[in-house]
């Protein structure tokens, strides 16, 4: 049963991403040929994602080890922030990052006051800092999960042997971040990969133009949908080389299980270390948090007096966040017991097809799903719906990172004492997998829902208006001129999802804290 | 919360039972037009007023998406009228094949160009233009050449993705044909960035991020009238202006040829142009009979109005984007 519901999963996963593509490509007039500029797409595309993932995760192991070995007043409260930036819609967060580093952004004003000239934000440079600032905090929060993983026995045993802080690097964190990191990397490739209105606007104009906006332009501009799926499969084939390569990298860290007591940790009271991670803390803080006060300070004066269609549509987005992180949690989870004891070549592959999802084009996928359903069913009747599933599909690769290396792990530690108690199924599901999954699946619902919130996907190509979800109205507001009131609805959606992410992924976390 | 829920879905069913009897109109159009801000649902209710029907709207991206999805849906569309399209599209549009003729006999438009297009049928129109703010730009460029030798910044949209940075293209093009990449590569230093939509540029131009932006003639009187703030202007360019007319078309497939006809009759009379000025922030393509709304006076009315046919535009944008990407990649 539990097999079955795995399988359907893979199914349905499949169906969504490969089954779309194919989709828009079944509706190709001719054979498509990619133009110079398209290299150039590709080129720019590889570039920026490659850098954005590098600094993205070698910048987030020290906020995630300091995070991982201090308590501070604050402390949770920045945890739930690290999801913030990850979860803002593109308009939303291009416009917080640029009133900081924009041309007449704070730290422009701050330099013009002292005479000199302003940071020129709009490059390569830019696109990267862009990507840094909305991926950093989710790779801080993938490795802080695998600090905290490490069970505190070792941390024990570490500290009668005596360790010295280089000494549990080399033994317990390096081994860990080969299990965690690349994964992490991966990730955040996969997501700049199919970057687009941030690598436009912060790359300064067309020299920033990635394969997501030339699909944009095939499907229309051109109107070549052959065009469209041919840059789509690319776009797959980039992401799916890099997934083999990254994840080869990775190893499992598995060494002796732990009672789950509260991770103590000793010999890291010298101050040269507290001052590098009480630094580390608080720069990582400021280039988070301010962009995202910017949009708190703006949004402020009109989040009481939003209009009743923007509550109402917040009201919907609610409800197909929590739908979606439903889903999320039960796709990440069938189809991570589905992988669970089988050979590594059909682990991989379903490791794959729970990658995966976030490498093809939202565009492709809700074409390819307009495609699918305008022949047997009215697509705008189904806008909401759809929306949950394929924002479930989309948040699958957070969440089956998050869950999968824990079920091997928890596998690798107690599945030989509940097979030699005859436990399997439902049984080994509710009193083995389930409790010890509880950090990763809150954190993966918590991800799913935030996401779900901030999206504007698929939505766009299919609602009617009395279907708006509240990033919707959002872009509506600003379509209207209402910039003051969209930055009120910004605030809202901002609230509402770390208020979700927030409340999803507690129940998890609370054990970590203590 | 639950008895809410089974309420609201007692009410939609309701609804629809009722709304079962009435014929049903379905248009195609816009995601800005059936915004709670919009015009849509100002002329739903005016148009099942005198219609006996239920007026469905039904938004999808802006123009050109609009277009992508009624090609994707072809001949099998639901679509009764497609609202939303402009010149720059109709030829495309034209093409599909997917559309009757509109068989109005309007042709006194209060716009400065011929109108013979037998598909489409416009509804309003503006001139494209750049915004900036007078209190913090004193000496307001006279021309393009002007603004591309000057230090001025400007944001504007990327044409692959957005209708006004399509028709800055084609604005350029029309004034300055064969010279058009010249006067690129001299704006090329002026433009700080290119962004996805017209909301992302308005919205970096209102933060300080660049002098000017790409917006219409009209972006001023939504300040002016909504928010009395009478501090933003657009420049009156001495090459012209090139013209956005938006246009509706009759579906060729549709089931309610009746009640189409009526809404496209509807369309260019006074109930719905009346609502345009200050709900789509467009000219309405025939003023309606109680003018224009006070504050639209004080609208710069450039003296030539540049515009492609629709045949010479669907020509022209390759060529333009071609000159386009090679200035602004250099």
């Amino acid at each position: 049963m539990i097999r079955a519901i795995g399988a359907a999963s893979a199914a349905l996963v499949a169906a969504a991403t490969l089954g779309t593509l194919a989709a828009v490509a079944s509706k190709a007039d001719a054979l498509p040929r990619l133009t110079p500029s398209d290299w150039a797409a590709i080129r720019f595309t590889l570039t920026q994602a490659v850098l954005s993932a590098v600094v993205s995760v070698l910048l987030a192991i020290p906020v995630a080890r300091a995070l991982a070995r201090r308590r501070f007043p604050g402390r949770g409260l920045l945890v739930t922030l690290l999801g913030a930036p990850f979860i803002l819609p593109t308009i939303v967060a291009v416009l917080g990052l640029l009133a900081v580093f924009g041309n007449n952004g704070l730290i422009s004003q701050v330099l013009q006051w002292f005479g000199f000239e302003p940071v020129h934000i709009y490059g390569l440079h830019g696109v990267v800092l862009a990507h840094v600032f909305l991926n950093m905090p989710l790779a801080t929060r993938l490795i802080l999960q695998g600090w905290l993983a490490i069970p505190a026995e070792r941390f024990r045993l570490a500290a009668s042997l005596d360790f010295s802080p280089a000494d549990t690097l080399r033994y317990l964190e390096v081994p860990m971040l080969r299990a965690v990191a690349p994964g992490a990397l991966l990730l955040i490739f996969l997501i700049c990969t199919t970057s687009f209105a941030v690598a436009l606007t912060l790359g300064g104009g067309p020299r920033g133009t990635t394969v997501e906006l030339a699909i944009y332009q095939a499907f229309r501009f051109e109107f070549d949908l052959g065009k469209a799926a041919l840059l789509a499969l690319v776009q797959f084939g980039i992401c799916a080389v890099a997934a083999v390569l990254i994840l080869q990298a990775a190893l499992p860290a598995g060494f002796g299980g732990g009672l789950d007591r509260t991770v103590e940790r000793w010999g890291i009271s010298t101050l040269g270390l507290r001052l590098q991670d009480a630094a580390v803390t608080v720069l990582a803080a400021l280039f988070l948090v301010t962009p995202l006060a910017v949009i708190v300070a703006d949004g402020l004066p009109r989040l009481l007096t939003l209009p009743a269609e923007v509550l109402e549509a917040a009201v919907r987005s609610l409800w197909v966040a929590l739908v979606a992180a439903a889903l999320t949690v039960v796709l990440a989870l069938s189809m991570a017991l589905l992988a669970e004891g089988r050979g590594a070549a059909w682990r991989g592959f379903i490791g794959f097809l729970g990658s995966l999802s976030i490498a093809v084009s939202p565009l492709v996928i809700g074409t390819g799903l307009f495609i699918l359903l305008f022949p047997i069913a009215d697509p705008v009747a189904l806008a909401l719906p759809v929306t949950a599933l394929v924002n479930a599909v989309m948040s699958l690769p957070f969440a089956y990172r998050a869950v999968a290396p824990a079920l091997a792990e928890t596998d690798l530690l107690f599945g030989r004492l509940s097979a030699s108690l005859g436990m399997s199924g439902w049984a080994r599901l509710r009193l083995v997998v389930l409790p010890r999954l509880r950090r990763p699946l809150g954190f993966a619902a918590g991800l799913a829902a935030a996401l779900s919130m901030g999206d504007l996907g698929v939505i766009a190509l299919f609602a009617a208006p009395e279907q708006a979800t509240l990033p919707m109205q959002l872009y509506r507001l600003m379509a209207s001129y209402r910039m003051e009131e969209a930055a009120g609805a910004a605030l809202l959606l901002l609230v509402l999802s770390l208020a979700l992410f927030w409340v999803l992924d507690r129940g998890g976390r609370m054990r970590a804290v203590a | 919360m639950k008895n809410q829920i089974l309420a609201a879905t007692l009410m939609t069913l309701a609804t629809s039972a009722m709304a079962e009897d009435l014929p049903v109109l379905r248009v195609l159009t816009y995601d800005s037009f059936v915004s709670d801000w919009g015009p849509g649902p100002l002329i739903e209710a005016a148009f099942e007023e005198t219609c006996d029907c239920d007026l469905q709207l039904v938004g999808s991206g802006d123009g050109a998406a609009l277009l992508a999805r009624l090609r994707l849906e072809g001949a099998r569309t639901d679509a009764d009228i497609v609202l939303g399209l402009d010149t720059n599209l109709t030829a495309a549009a034209a093409a599909t094949g997917l559309f009757a003729p509109h068989g109005q006999t309007t042709t006194n438009f209060d716009f400065p160009a011929a109108w013979d297009d037998p598909l489409f049928l416009p509804f309003d129109w503006g001139y494209f233009a750049f915004v900036y703010d007078t209190t913090k730009l004193a000496d307001a460029p006279a021309s393009l050449q002007a603004l591309a030798s000057s230090e001025i910044s400007i944001v504007i949209q990327d044409p692959r993705t957005s209708t006004p940075g399509l028709g800055l293209l084609l604005w350029i093009e029309a004034a300055y044909g064969d010279q058009a990449e010249e006067l690129w590569q001299g704006l090329s230093d002026n433009v700080v960035t290119v962004t996805k939509g017209w909301s992302e540029a308005y919205g970096l131009f209102l933060d300080g991020e660049a002098d000017m932006v790409l917006s219409y003639t009209t972006s001023p009187a939504y300040h002016l009238i909504a928010e009395e703030d009478a501090s933003k202007a657009a420049a009156a360019f001495s090459e012209g202006h090139y013209m956005q007319i938006e246009v509706a078309g009759k579906v060729a497939s549709t089931d309610q040829p009746e009640l189409a006809d009526a809404f496209l009759s509807f369309m260019v009379s006074d109930a719905f142009q009346s609502v345009i000025p200050t709900a789509n922030w467009m000219y309405p393509a025939v003023t309606p009979s109680g003018g224009l709304p006070q504050g639209f006076e004080t609208l710069v009315t450039p003296d030539n109005a540049l515009i492609f046919s629709a045949s010479e535009a669907a020509e022209a944008r390759d060529t333009a984007l071609e000159r386009w990407l090679t200035a602004l990649t250099q």
